[in-house]
């Protein structure tokens, strides 16, 4: 069975998504992302989207609903990389993944991330 | 009735001429005449052009059928003549008048063969105008079309002019909105900011509102929809130009604006943009380094 790959990048998890997203790849996801959240320690974690090109209601609870389980384990979620296509659907299904950080590229998460992580070791 | 359309058919061919001269003659001393945008040599050219139309039209076809194939070279001059005379600034009512000033010039002629035959006139009169009257309509039909395909078409420029996304400072790009927004325009607005964002990879987008009329709940809807769409995508949005009777609606309807940085200008706008980019240039370069 096909798996989305989950990699350890220092203390934050990176995850890039490059097959379509079906319904029980998104439920094998949130299982595996916990799991390593709790293993590694993590305090951050990268989605990146930037290949996914259409989004249902399902997918897009799925990914705020990862979202919310990473800040319960105290791990920030940001999404990167997602399409304008997608944003678009997004919104007009009234999913605008409140309270999820997002960022345009794995770049521009990773510094979000990075300053968190300064922000709270001063 | 099988001699219905008889005399049509003999006086539209016999005397095509004499009826081409009293028809021009009639248009020409109408009030519906309009020199000032067609010639009267254009005019008459084209009288006589659906004059031969006719002529063929009337020998073999059914007078009675318009939609018919025999009638078709008919109808592409008429749907011709009315999109030119839409063109032209000619009104409907002037366009359908081109047809239905025919009918003087052809009554008289009927009245003048069937002057003994009472019964026969009135048929022959009946169908007549019930076939000029068909063609007028058609006219009609035509110029209000290509009315219509002029409008849609000035939409569609006007939704691509009215739509820009320019960028002002590195990772800062402001979209003048003007004019009002209807879910259409919202979503080329959308699109082309939210492209914008990733052909530039801005991190502040500036929603400038001071040339939209009236914001409603509607409006309101739509911008919001955007900031998320573009926030998703990993960019803050900025309102500003939000003049005191907006604010006042705003607040007035409850439309909660509360997450949105608002600005009441451009140049405030703007000055907090820059603040915020650059704020975050020396600690992006401190992560890189």
């Amino acid at each position: 069975m096909e798996k989305i790959p989950i990699l350890k990048m220092g203390r934050f998890l990176l995850v890039t998504v490059q097959v379509d997203m079906h319904d029980q790849l998104a439920m094998q996801l949130q299982e595996d992302l916990t799991d390593r959240i709790v293993a590694a320690r993590a305090r951050g974690v990268l989605i990146d989207i930037s290949a996914l090109e259409v989004v249902d209601s399902f997918i897009g609870r799925m990914i705020s609903n990862i979202a919310a389980m990473a800040r319960v384990l105290d791990a920030e979620t940001v999404v990167v990389g997602i399409q304008p296509a997608v944003a678009i659907t997004l919104v007009e299904l009234g999913l605008s993944l409140e309270g999820v950080r997002t960022a345009l590229n794995i770049d521009r998460g990773m510094s979000l991330l990075q300053e968190r992580l300064a922000e709270e070791q001063r | 009735m099988p001699a219905t359309g008889q005399t049509l058919r003999k006086i539209v061919t016999q005397s095509q001429k004499e009826l081409l001269a009293e028809w021009v003659q009639a248009q020409l001393g109408a009030t519906t005449l309009r020199s000032d945008l067609m010639k009267e040599g254009e005019l008459r050219e084209q009288s006589r052009e659906l004059l031969a139309l006719l002529q063929a039209t009337v020998g073999s076809g059914d007078i009675a059928q318009i939609e018919g194939s025999d009638w078709a070279s008919v109808r592409d001059f008429l749907a011709k003549v009315s999109r030119s005379r839409a063109q032209q600034g000619f009104s409907p009512s002037e366009t359908a008048t081109f047809v239905l000033s025919l009918k003087q010039p052809l009554f008289t002629r009927l009245r003048g063969e069937l002057s003994k035959d009472a019964q026969a006139l009135a048929d022959e009169i009946w169908a007549t105008t019930d076939l000029l009257d068909k063609l007028a309509l058609l006219t009609v039909e035509t110029y209000v079309k290509s009315r219509e395909d002029l409008i849609q078409r000035q939409q569609r420029e006007m939704m691509e002019l009215s739509t820009p996304v320019v960028q002002l400072w590195d990772n800062i790009l402001a979209l003048p909105l003007i004019g009002t927004l209807d879910s259409e325009r919202t979503q080329v607005v959308m699109e082309s900011l939210l492209q914008k964002i990733v052909e530039t990879g801005a991190s502040i987008a500036i929603i400038d509102i001071t040339g939209v009329p009236t914001v409603d709940t509607l409006v309101a809807q739509h911008l919001l929809k955007t900031v998320a769409a573009a926030r998703l995508m990993g960019a803050d949005c900025i309102i500003s130009g939000i003049r005191p009777q907006i604010a006042q609606t705003i607040v007035h309807l409850g439309v909660n604006l509360s997450d949105v940085t608002t600005k009441a200008s451009l140049a405030d706008a703007f000055s907090i943009a820059l603040k915020r980019t650059q704020a975050r240039l020396p600690q992006q370069l401190g992560a890189t380094t």
